[in-house]
C-alpha cells in the first residue's frame, strides 16, 4: 500500500491520506482529478472493484462529500476517493464510463441530495421517491418531522423517554457506579 | 331540493380516471365500488362459520415484518393447521397482512393489491409502524397510519410481534369474522372518496386506473 500512496503521490501534489485500520485508507482529491485518479486506480493499481458511492452532507462547510469506494483483490485493502464539492451549485462529473453500475448509485444521490451528475444514464428517474416534490430529503436542511407531521396524520397519544433516563429508572440502579468496561482502543 | 339531470347523476357516479393516459381509459371501467349485503340470517353465519376455516394470505411482504411469515409458515408454527395457506395472486388471497412500514412507493402497491383482491377481504395490519408509525414515526417516507388508505380489521401490536403473537391476531380475526363484524370491504365502498383523497394526497405520480383493474 506504501508503494501505491508514493506512486500516486508522484501524479498529484498535496495528496491527503488518512489511515483508518490496515486495510482501510482515505485519500482527498481534488474534484477536477477524480476521474483521472479513478482510471489511474482502476488500471494501473489493480483496484478494480467498486464496492460503493455515497454523499454526506456537511452543511456546515458548505460542502457535500462523495466517497468512492475501491477495493484490490491481491493485496485486500479499501481505499476511499473523497471529493468535495460545492453545495450551492451541487454538480459532479459522471464516473459511469469507467464502471458502469455507478449509473445507479448517482441516480439515488440525484434522488437523495440533489447533487447533479450530467450524463449519467437515467439519472431523472425516480429512484425511491415516486412524485417527489419537496426538497431532497437526505439534506441535512430537511425537516422530516415538521414534514411527516404535515403529510401522514400522526395518531395522538404517542409518548416518548429518554432512553438513559429510563433504563436507569426500570433495570440498572447501579450502571451509574460500575467500572467503566476498557475497549482496547481507548 | 336541486334537480338534476339523470345523466348528470350518472356521470358523477363514474370514475375519471384521470391518472391514465387517455387513449388508456376506455380499456378500463369507472364503476366504483358497491356495498355488498349479507346473506340471510342463517345463511350468512353458516358461510362465515366457512370463511373464518379457509383464511387465504396473500404473499406480498411489504415491510420487514414479512420475515415472521417465513417461520410462521414453515414447520416449527406451521399455520396451515388453522386453515391458513399462502396464494401467488391477490385474485385467490382473503387475507392482506401488511407486515410492517410502508413507504409511499409501497402504498402504491399495497392499494392497487387490495383492490385486486376479491371479496371478502380482510386486512392484518402488524406491527407498530402500521399503528402509529413505530421507530419510524418522524420519517420522510414511511406512513403513520395505515387505516387512513385501506381499512383494517386487526392490529398486531410489537415490534416485531412473534409468530405466536400473529397466530394469536389470527384467532382474533376468525372470532370477528364469526360474528360478522368483518366488513372493511363495504367500509372501503362507503367512504371510498375519503379513501382516495388520502391516498391520492401522498402518491402524487398516479398512474393506475382509480378502482378497476
Amino acid at each position: 500500500m506504501k508503494n501505491i500512496l508514493k506512486r500516486l503521490n508522484e501524479k498529484i501534489d498535496d495528496l491527503v491520506v488518512v489511515k483508518q485500520r490496515d486495510d482501510l485508507y482515505f485519500i482527498k482529491v481534488k474534484r477536477e482529478h477524480t476521474d483521472f485518479i479513478l482510471r489511474y486506480l482502476k488500471l494501473d493499481e489493480n483496484f478494480k472493484h467498486l464496492d460503493f458511492m455515497q454523499a454526506v452532507d456537511y452543511i456546515e462547510n458548505n460542502q457535500f462529500q462523495l466517497t468512492y469506494m475501491l477495493y484490490n483483490y491481491e493485496i485486500k485493502i479499501n481505499l476511499g476517493i473523497n471529493v468535495m464539492i460545492d453545495r450551492e451549485k451541487a454538480e459532479m462529473d459522471s464516473m459511469h464510463r469507467i464502471w458502469p453500475h455507478l449509473w445507479q448509485y448517482q441516480r439515488e444521490i440525484h434522488e437523495m441530495y440533489g447533487i447533479n451528475f450530467p450524463g449519467s444514464p437515467r439519472v431523472d428517474e425516480s429512484f425511491v421517491l415516486e412524485g417527489w416534490e419537496e426538497m431532497p430529503p437526505m439534506r441535512r436542511d430537511f425537516d422530516t418531522l415538521e414534514y411527516s407531521k404535515r403529510t401522514f396524520y400522526p395518531r395522538p397519544g404517542r409518548s416518548t423517554n429518554d432512553p438513559k433516563e429510563y433504563m436507569k429508572e426500570k433495570l440498572y440502579h447501579d450502571f451509574a457506579k460500575s467500572p467503566k468496561i476498557r475497549r482496547d482502543d481507548e | 331540493m336541486e334537480k338534476k339531470d339523470l345523466n348528470e347523476i350518472e356521470k358523477e357516479m363514474k370514475l375519471a380516471n384521470e391518472g391514465l393516459p387517455e387513449k388508456e381509459r376506455i380499456l378500463f371501467s369507472d364503476a366504483r365500488p358497491s356495498r355488498v349485503e349479507p346473506l340471510n340470517k342463517y345463511l350468512e353465519q353458516f358461510v362465515n362459520w366457512a370463511r373464518a376455516r379457509s383464511l387465504w394470505l396473500l404473499a406480498f411482504g411489504t415491510g420487514c415484518g414479512a420475515t415472521e411469515l417465513r417461520p410462521l409458515m414453515t414447520s416449527r408454527f406451521d399455520v396451515s393447521r388453522f386453515g391458513i395457506a399462502g396464494r401467488p395472486t391477490p385474485r385467490q388471497a382473503s387475507v392482506f397482512i401488511i407486515g410492517g412500514y410502508a413507504s409511499i412507493k409501497t402504498i402504491k402497491r399495497i392499494v392497487r393489491s387490495y383492490e385486486q383482491m376479491q371479496g371478502p377481504k380482510y386486512v392484518i395490519a402488524l406491527g407498530s409502524c402500521t399503528i402509529n408509525g413505530g421507530m419510524y414515526y418522524d420519517s420522510y417516507n414511511t406512513i403513520n397510519r395505515i387505516d387512513y388508505y385501506i381499512p383494517v380489521d386487526t392490529y398486531i401490536a410489537g415490534c416485531m410481534p412473534r409468530p405466536e403473537a400473529l397466530i394469536a391476531g389470527f384467532n382474533r380475526l376468525k372470532e370477528k369474522i364469526q360474528k360478522g363484524e368483518c366488513d372493511g370491504m363495504n367500509k372501503y365502498a362507503d367512504n371510498f372518496d375519503w379513501y382516495k383523497k388520502n391516498q391520492k394526497q401522498i402518491i402524487k405520480d398516479w398512474n393506475m386506473p382509480d378502482y378497476n383493474w
